[in-house]
């Protein structure tokens, strides 16, 4: 039996998408001319599926931060953090963002992917139970995973759902963590958080928020969804990306634990893998820094979310949540119509992101945009008008709820 | 048909698009032809239906109607 063989329906799938003009999972970036513009197949292209949220990815004083660590450090650490891989620049990463996000401790792992499989499963063992919102993402799902603990999955964003199966729980003197998001990164709402604090208050786990979309984004101080809702003390840990607002790679753990630290000896996605190359590190304390320093970028940001949202809103384009966030998903009806229109998107000049099943919700079909505060409103203009052109006089107007 | 896989199929039945007939023969993922994610929402409407515990780590050895019914019941006679 070939081991290969059990991915033909993928094949079959892969080209029945490729069969209607073009491979929306496999688009290429042949140069980038800013956080907002690319030229994809030969043409200038509208970024808006990029989650470059601060639009901070050419920042001049990052990428000199950055040239400089490469021209000091070298090209890459060879190593893993518990071995040569921790430079005085990782150490040093780990104190701005500790500091930025008002915790005692922060550990930094080489991506954000790693950030959730390493927390999860240093956090959870095999006695303990981890809760998790049905809408994770998979790197929570495959930290979980890894974690070998007891998985419980509750409704999306449902605080009751999640009493009742805490509830249901036998009590079997293991921990309990509960993981939720900031931003959920396809549908893009928010987790909310007051009801989930009322439900720890009752049952008493700890909880654990990813704030991979909502950090830099949400909260006087940019940390995220607990420091929007003024929560920060309720939440134990935070997890979060610096693939995001911060423009580069790697990822983070923050906590007050007095135990925190020794997580770094109990996560294997930390410990065995190489530390992140010198310039993503300092490219990312330079980014860190300004968003600390510019809380405009948050502000812009927000303007240009509500711009985009509501040019949407009034194509009549059905969206994957109610507010205005930097998220913004327009649900469509099933998988051709939803590849055609993003082939179209793509060809009269801009890039989102598509989302099919079973990587969303309720098996829905998503043209996913993510707004950058390096957007400008003639830019957000020109993609309401696309969608207008495209989407809603298409097939995108009416679909069944999910 | 026990009750138990009885129920089962009826809660099946909303994801059953391609008119499978089921059975306790019924391989959940392949024989409806749905993905992981839909998986685990059938099993949170079978918890809520009978209001057990089942945690996603048995479902890596839960292939059939049959077998589900097999937790079901064991998780039943626990509480």
């Amino acid at each position: 039996m070939d081991l290969l063989a059990k991915l033909e329906g993928l094949a079959e799938r892969h080209a029945r998408m490729k069969a209607l003009g073009g491979d929306a999972v496999g688009a290429v970036m042949e140069r980038l001319l800013s956080p907002t513009r690319a030229i994809i197949e030969g043409r200038e292209t509208i970024l808006a599926g990029t989650n470059n949220y601060m639009g901070i990815t050419f920042d001049a004083e990052c990428i000199a931060a950055g040239q400089k660590a490469l021209a000091e450090f070298g090209t890459g650490t060879t190593g893993s953090r518990i071995a040569n891989g921790s430079y005085a620049l990782h150490k040093e990463l780990e104190q701005e963002f500790a500091r930025f996000l008002d915790r005692r401790h922060c550990i930094i792992f080489s991506t954000g992917y790693q950030a959730n499989l390493g927390m999860m499963s240093g956090l959870a063992g095999p006695r303990d139970t981890i809760y998790l919102d049905a809408d994770s993402h998979s790197s929570i799902y495959d930290g979980c995973t890894l974690s070998g603990a007891k998985l419980v999955r509750f409704r999306h964003n449902d605080a009751a759902d999640l009493d009742k199966r805490l509830s249901r729980s036998e009590e079997d003197g293991g921990g309990k963590l509960v993981v939720l998001e900031g931003i959920y990164s396809m549908m893009g709402d928010r987790a909310p958080l007051a009801d989930f604090v009322e439900v720890k208050k009752k049952h008493g786990f700890q909880l654990l928020v990813d704030e991979a979309h909502s950090f830099g984004v949400l909260g006087p101080h940019g940390r995220g969804l607990a420091d929007e809702a003024g929560l920060e003390d309720e939440v134990d840990f935070v997890v979060g990306t610096f693939s995001k607002s911060v423009g580069a790679i790697g990822g983070f753990g923050a906590g007050n634990h007095p135990y925190f630290e020794l997580l770094r000896f109990a996560m294997r996605p930390y410990m065995f893998t190489a530390s992140s190359s010198p310039a993503s590190i300092a490219t990312s304390i330079a980014a860190i820094r300004k968003l600390a320093a510019e809380p405009q970028r948050r502000r812009r940001l927000a303007d240009n979310s509500a711009r985009l949202f509501s040019g949407f809103k009034a194509l009549g384009l059905e969206l994957g949540c109610d507010e205005a966030s930097p998220v913004v998903a327009v649900r469509c009806p099933d998988e051709p119509s939803t590849i055609a229109m993003w082939n179209a998107l793509l060809k009269a000049g801009v890039y989102v992101n598509i989302a099919l099943p079973p990587g969303t919700p309720n098996k829905m079909c998503l043209l996913r945009c993510s707004v950058s505060a390096a957007h400008t409103d003639a830019d957000l203009d020109r993609i309401i008008e696309l969608f207008g052109a495209v989407v809603a006089q298409g097939h995108g107007k009416k679909v069944a709820n999910g | 048909m026990t009750d138990t896989v009885t129920q089962l199929c009826t809660l099946l039945q909303p994801f059953n698009t391609n008119g499978t007939v089921l059975s306790a023969a019924t391989d959940i993922s392949t024989d409806l032809n749905i993905d992981s994610v839909t998986v685990m929402d059938f099993v949170m409407e079978v918890e809520d239906h009978f209001d057990i515990e089942i945690p996603l780590n048995v479902l890596s050895e839960t292939r059939t109607v049959a077998d589900l019914a097999a937790v079901v019941e064991a998780r039943t006679r626990k509480g």
